[in-house]
């Protein structure tokens, strides 16, 4: 392949060639808007975000309790079969300290956010979230930490009624 | 089952910023893979297109968009998605379509022109999370490999410097491809660890950044290869996908399940009972550098943990005895997501047919294996190439 | 080696379903399925197809989000990004060669989840040709409906018979979201849109799923199923580019017809043929379709729908289940739909509109606005 062939294709372009309108460029922003029923499953935790409480199913078959909660078992294809609350302590499976946003935009102040398993919920099912009241260097693997809700007025039923995962007092320094 | 070989390939330049547009770039890929395998688009029965995110492209729909650069002007054509397990899913898609009897001649034509997507590519991995669990939180791409990084390293206490040199080999084994967007023969491990923390534990270097690109190859059913006399041709001999719950915060990530179901069901296939041992190569998914690492644990090529220890003793170099991503990887050559099968399908038919040129492995080779992986770390799809 | 489809599940076609996620409208689906299959997807499925697009589901990748609600997890997935019976060819080689036994197809509209629908389909239009003259999408149908007419010199009457006979037919399809009594006088005096096709000829969104489990021949004995053959199946595309497409016939479907003949060893589709299901979401569509597969002379379906022969007791009863104009257009799952109904109408499982004494059948899909693909299956009952 390489012997044989002598010209690859491919014309490559600068950034400055598609910002200064070196090359021809026709310009579209879709509109594209959606609404995503949430469903029953979702639709109960995130009422119960806005209560303060983090809420599971469980399987009478494979007996997890499954959070985040769904309406049925991925294990054992079948209907899940009730609802309960779980705790809002948990432990950080892994995590991250990012120095970029959404677009990829460099930000000075790193946000911390990972994979924090809960209490109460079967080994390892957990959300991710943010971290916080902690640093950078504090962060680590296995840490406990527990919920920070915002204050009630300002919850919308969101997972960001929760603000972010705190040390939990039994691990805090 | 009929035997399906690969006998043509071809692949465009992978930049940052390709002047052509998809269908161009499609239409060069397929050209020159036709060229290779010595046929004419007359000779095609049916086309199968493997493509990422339609917001890359700027266009819904993006299948039927690129349908003519891909050949498929009324031909049957479909186009398959599994996130950046496409780059090897897609010339499973066309393994079937000959393997079925109902094709003897298939092209397989990948693209990804990530740089239509304004002002950065990033943005359309906004929209891969769950919109209630994940998007309020305004996830980066980057923290998926992150926070799986992290659990890894974690896990078997493996060390930044281990996973570094994977990202300094294949830059080097690129500088032997004419392809090649990041190729670099000077690239140290003090470079890479010494580069921009992006989100830690994941820097500039660890990163293969977004691409444009295309890549082609021609399957073809045995009697067909024999009736053409065709010479250079390398067998699909051992194919499997599989997919992981879309529940990604419910499993420990520091192993690849999924690779490994689909690594067991291709290797049963191709009759392969040891792999570390029957294998002779590998082009795992390497978007980042330690996804070398933890596929080549999921491919059961290495045991859990010791990836870095056989890429720090050099096995996993071209020389050595397992060598790994001799093409440069998406590390060395570039990630335009689903034509990266040109590094990796491509890669083991060059090899395979000694066609590799400054990257032909030094000793002689007889069966590999590539793999790509996607989704939300679910996806793994595996093909298993012997000569 | 034969294919069967050995178990059909549909959920009701509904305008929107806020009750459900696009998750549990899946779930749901693809329960009914199993258990007409009688078959564990944990344990006995060897493959599962999704057919879905990421604009219609607003997704990045959408195919992460499909394996946990069709019993798919830590399994062999993949999404087809094309219409249901794309995806249908696809389970349908996978078992043709020999590695797979049991496959599942799987197709769904959450339609209702999308704000901007006309913009979606205004996405898929080229980025440099067409994309700038801006309009609306369906000024494509309206044109191609318009050279269709004048081509073959089919009546605007003839668009309102089709119209009226699908909806009409829904009332018997208790899945249905549009059933009603329409007639050709209402049809003829609603609202012009992208003339000549007024507001009543174009299919209304629904959202909805369909999952359809497939079996080898030798599976489907084990089981002691009775499956319903996939005889001939054909897919094809005609030129992306509206501006170098055949305007005024199918070319795509008459490609994936003479394919899907093929394998079925089908040499006078109109008399070996007993009904069909083929793609209206436009009106004049049901009448090009049937022309592009061979079920109609060029220019007589028009005069054929007006005549009633393609109602339930005419001489090819087409859409007998409300096609899209009476169930709901559910966009990559409509190919699917017209499937499973051929399939339920072969096994005798059609309800209160099921058609007597029909052996073989023909569906027929294609994948909307702006493009020029689709497909063809032929189903057979017995043996």
């Amino acid at each position: 392949m390489s012997e044989r062939i002598k010209k690859w294709p491919g014309v490559e372009l600068s950034a400055a060639d598609l910002n200064e309108g070196k090359v021809t460029q026709t310009r579209f922003r879709p509109n594209a808007k959606y609404a995503w029923s949430a469903g029953e499953a979702m639709s109960r935790f995130l009422a119960e975000l806005q209560n303060g409480r983090l809420i599971a199913r469980t399987c009478h078959s494979c007996k997890r309790i499954l959070f985040p909660p769904r309406m049925f078992c991925e294990s054992c294809f079948r209907p899940t079969d009730e609802w309960t609350f779980i705790q809002d302590t948990g432990t950080i499976e892994t995590f991250s300290i990012s120095y970029l946003d959404t677009d990829a935009k460099r930000i000075p102040d790193p946000i911390l956010v990972g994979v924090v398993s809960i209490d109460g919920a079967s080994p390892k099912m957990g959300m991710m979230h943010y971290f916080g009241d902690m640093t950078k260097e504090q962060i680590r693997i296995g840490m406990r930490v527990k919920a920070v809700w915002r204050p009630w007025e300002e919850r919308r039923g969101s997972v960001l009624d929760i603000r972010h995962f705190g040390p939990l007092k039994e691990d805090a320094k | 089952m009929r035997k399906v070989g690969v006998i043509g390939a071809g692949m465009t330049l992978f930049r940052r910023r390709l002047q052509e547009t998809g269908k161009e770039m499609c239409f060069e890929a397929t050209k020159m893979a036709l060229d290779s395998a010595g046929l004419t688009r007359a000779d095609i029965d049916m086309v199968v297109n493997g493509t990422a995110p339609d917001a890359f492209d700027g266009v819904h729909m993006k299948g039927e968009y690129l349908l003519d650069g891909c050949g498929g002007y009324r031909k049957p054509y479909t186009r398959v998605f599994t996130g950046g397990g496409t780059g090897v899913f897609s010339s499973i898609a066309g393994w079937w379509h000959v393997a079925s009897g109902l094709a003897d001649a298939v092209l397989v034509v990948n693209e990804e022109k990530m740089s239509s997507c304004q002002p950065h590519p990033q943005s359309v991995f906004a929209h891969i999370w769950d919109p209630i669990l994940d998007r309020p939180l305004r996830p980066n791409l980057i923290w998926i490999f992150a926070m799986e990084m992290n659990r890894y390293m974690h896990v078997h206490g493996v060390k930044k410097e281990d996973i570094a040199r994977v990202a300094v080999k294949n830059k080097r084994n690129a500088v032997g491809h004419p392809c090649a967007q990041l190729a670099d023969p000077n690239i140290t491990v003090d470079d890479v660890l010494n580069s921009e923390v992006m989100a830690w534990p994941v820097q500039r270097l660890d990163i293969s950044p977004p691409s444009d690109g295309a890549s082609a190859i021609v399957l073809a059913s045995e009697d067909f290869i024999r009736r053409r006399k065709i010479k250079d041709r390398a067998w699909m001999s051992g194919v499997g996908w599989c997919i992981d719950s879309t529940m990604w915060t419910d499993r420990d990530l520091y192993f690849p399940e999924y690779v490994a179901r689909a690594a067991q069901t291709a290797y049963k296939r191709a009759k392969i009972s040891d792999p570390r041992r029957q294998i002779d190569f590998a082009e795992p998914y390497d978007p980042f550098d330690y996804k070398e690492l933890h596929h080549l644990e999921g491919l059961l090529l290495a045991r859990k943990g010791e990836a870095p220890i056989l890429t720090r003793e050099g096995v996993t170099e071209r020389d050595g005895d397992l060598p790994v991503c001799p093409s440069g990887g998406l590390m060395g050559v570039g990630n335009p997501i689903a034509a990266t099968m040109g590094q990796k399908i491509g890669e083991l038919f060059w090899q395979l047919t000694n066609q590799a040129g400054k990257r032909q492995i030094p000793h002689e080779v007889h069966t590999g294996v590539a793999q790509a992986w996607g989704d939300l770390m679910q996806y793994g799809s595996v093909v298993v190439m012997s000569s | 080696m034969r294919v069967g489809i050995i178990g059909v599940g549909m959920t009701a076609f509904r305008p929107s379903t806020p009750e459900y996620s696009w998750k549990e409208l899946m779930f749901e689906a693809a329960s009914r399925a199993y258990a007409d299959a009688g078959v564990d997807p944990r344990t006995e499925v060897d493959s599962f197809v999704t057919c879905a697009e990421d604009y219609y589901e607003g997704f990045g990748i959408f195919d992460e989000f499909t394996p946990d609600q069709i019993g798919g997890a830590l399994r062999p997935v993949c999404t087809v990004t094309g219409d249901g019976l794309q995806g249908l060819a696809n389970a349908f080689m996978q078992i043709q060669t020999g590695l797979i036994d049991i496959a599942v197809v799987e197709a769904h509209s959450k339609a209702s989840d999308i704000l901007t629908l006309e913009g979606i389909i205004e996405h898929g239009l080229d980025p440099i040709w067409n994309k700038p003259l801006g309009g609306h999408p369906f000024l494509i149908a309206g044109l191609e409906a318009d050279a269709f007419l004048r081509k073959t010199r089919t009546s605007a009457k003839a668009l309102a018979a089709v119209v009226a006979k699908n909806r009409k037919n829904a009332l018997r399809n208790p899945l249905a979201a549009y059933a009603a009594n329409v007639d050709a006088a209402q049809v003829l005096s609603s609202p012009e849109r992208f003339t000549p096709l007024r507001a009543l000829d174009i299919a209304a969104p629904a959202d909805g799923g369909v999952v359809l489990v497939l079996a080898s021949e030798a599976a489907a004995k084990r089981r002691h199923a009775n499956p319903v053959w996939i005889r001939g199946i054909g897919w094809a595309s005609d030129s992306p580019t509206l501006e170098t497409r055949d305007w005024t016939q199918a070319a795509y479907a008459q490609l994936a017809a003479e394919m899907a003949y093929r394998l079925a060893k089908v040499r006078r589709p109109a008399t070996e043929i007993d009904f069909a299901e083929v793609d209206d979401r436009f009106s004049y569509k049901e009448l090009q379709h049937l022309e592009a597969v061979g079920l109609a002379k060029k220019g007589e379906a028009g005069r054929t729908v007006v005549k009633g022969g393609y109602d339930p007791g005419g001489a090819l009863p087409v859409n007998v289940a409300g096609g899209s104009l009476g169930c709901g257009n559910v966009f990559e799952a409509t190919g699917l739909h017209r499937a499973a109904e051929v399939a339920l109408q072969l096994r005798g499982d059609a309800g209160s509109h099921q058609i007597d004494g029909v052996r073989v059948g023909l569906a027929q899909s294609w994948r909307y606005i702006p493009s020029a693909t689709g497909a063809v299956a032929v189903l057979g009952a017995g043996q």
